[in-house]
């Protein structure tokens, strides 16, 4: 029951803040890059987050953040989510030496240090949102495939894939038609963490100036911004901070909560 | 010639031999029942029938079937796990006309009616999921779901079960009448001989992968040759 209750919290905290990316330019007061007169002034009527330390206004800034830091975790979620799921399955289905290959593949991303292995990847290609997005996603799917091919395990010794088998359908049919609709439950909780954690990987990336460039604003990259000012304007950090910190925990009690209700552990 | 000869086939897993040795032929429109322990090799020796599972050393011959996948079907056991539980009834009977193409995709709604009716289904279960349908329906959907091949030989692995006893005549009952209307070829798996001496022409009995016993069925059922089929036998009531 509590975590029912967790789950419909988060859900409706993410709904606003989608909802908040999705009309930004209707939302914001000021130009999110626009420089004001006043730099670092404090959360006032005027200003409700502050501004920073080159006069920009904070809310607008984080309202067009949540845009970036949202749709480079969705895109993220789906390009891992896609790719673990076809390994995966491939896999889980077909066992024997594709299962070795494909699982031995697995082991050795794992191996490395993600977070070393996407600044690696990023030094070399130009830091932009898109390469951010694509580097996340070919870089945390590896979960994902040891889940899908769990299921795919367990899936496959059912006697209606046996049906499927005796009526002539293809592997691919098997696969996509018949056992990945049974497998979905647990894929999209592993999404729905997995999106947690690209948000903050897009975060840590831009804190290090790896990800979102500036002038465009990213939850992450504020927090960069608000480093020199942390005892004079400590609300450039504490804002995208807290941002960061309630969507990364609203998405894990949705997680959490479905994962109750699909039954996963 | 006998539709389907089975000779000297043979499955081992490592040490373990689940069928060994075995050999038998079906013939044209006859019911052949085959009985055992479970773990006797009765469901193994099924699957390498229909090419589900690969022999180690034997072989099969197919007389007049082209396409197994098409002319040889399998009713399963357990109606709750032999149905995706995703996909909708009259989908899931549509798919194999849909995958050997033996009707044009606007003919194909008529003939799933015709299929769920021949079960004795009504047609507006088509719409329907397997969970809003009882374990006895859904067993009538998986034999529908093998019909829609029009197969020439249909293997019943136990078909009647996991089914209430309620249930169970009335389902064998169907069977027998399917099997004699469409002259279909069936090998029936049963543990049970009041249902073999209900649905079936002719006996053969499986022991620890091997066959023990094979003949008409009176004369299994009256006069038992072997000591394992008299021990089955004494198990009825």
């Amino acid at each position: 029951m509590g975590r029912n209750k967790l789950a419909l919290f988060g859900a409706t905290l993410l709904s606003l803040f989608v909802l908040v990316a999705i009309f930004a330019p209707m939302i914001v007061p000021y130009d999110p890059s626009a420089i004001l007169e006043n730099d670092t002034l404090a959360p006032s009527a005027q200003h409700w987050f502050g501004t920073d330390d080159l006069g920009r206004d904070i809310f607008s800034r984080a309202v067009f953040g949540a845009r970036i830091s949202l749709t480079v975790g969705l895109v993220a979620v789906v390009i891992s989510l896609l790719l673990g799921t076809l390994l995966g399955a491939l896999a889980g289905y077909f066992g024997g030496w594709t299962d070795s290959l494909i699982m031995r593949f697995v082991d050795v991303m794992l191996a490395f240090p993600s977070i070393f292995l996407i600044l690696a990847i990023q030094a070399m290609l130009t830091p932009n949102i898109y390469n951010v997005m694509v580097v996340i996603g070919l870089t945390s799917w590896m979960g994902v495939a040891r889940l899908v091919r769990g299921e795919y395990l367990k899936i496959r010794e059912l006697s209606y894939v046996e049906a499927a088998k005796a009526i002539g359908c293809s592997p691919a049919r098997i696969i996509f038609r018949h056992i990945l609709p049974n497998a979905m439950g647990p894929i999209i909780v592993a999404g729905t963490l997995g999106m947690a954690g690209a948000i903050l990987t897009e975060s840590s990336l831009s804190f290090l100036g790896m990800g979102v460039q500036p002038p465009m604003a990213s939850w992450g990259n504020m927090l960069m911004d608000a480093q020199a000012y942390l005892l004079d304007a400590p609300w450039m950090a504490v804002i995208p901070g807290l941002l960061i910190f309630t969507t990364v925990l609203s998405l894990y009690f949705v997680g959490e909560g479905l994962r109750e209700k699909v039954g996963v552990s | 010639m006998s539709l389907i000869e089975v000779k000297k086939i043979s499955k081992s897993y490592g040490p373990v031999k689940a069928v060994d040795n075995v050999s038998l032929s079906i013939e044209h429109g006859e019911v052949l029942g085959l009985v055992g322990e479970s773990g006797s090799g009765k469901s193994t020796l099924a699957r390498m029938i229909l090419r589900l599972i690969e022999p180690t050393a034997g072989e099969i011959v197919y007389n007049g079937i082209q396409n197994i996948r098409k002319d040889c079907q399998i009713v399963f056991q357990d109606p709750q796990t032999s149905i995706n539980p995703r996909i909708k009834i009259g989908e899931a009977i549509a798919e194999p006309i849909l995958i050997h193409k033996i009707l044009p995709k606007e003919k194909i709604f008529r003939r799933v009616a015709e299929l769920l009716t021949l079960v004795e289904l009504p047609v507006r279960y088509a719409k329907r999921f397997p969970h809003e349908l009882s374990g006895g329906e859904r067993q009538r959907v998986g034999i529908a779901r093998a019909l829609a091949c029009e197969p020439e030989f249909l293997i019943l692995d136990e078909p009647v079960s996991a089914l209430d006893v309620s249930i169970q005549v009335e389902v064998l009952k169907l069977l027998k009448e399917i099997q004699q209307k469409l002259a279909l070829t069936y090998l029936f798996i049963a543990h049970d001989f009041s249902v073999i001496n209900y649905m079936c022409d002719r006996v053969a009995v499986m022991h620890e992968g091997k066959m023990v016993e094979i003949g008409q069925k009176e004369q299994i059922i009256t006069m038992p040759q072997e000591p394992y089929t008299r021990k089955l036998l004494s198990a009825v009531l």
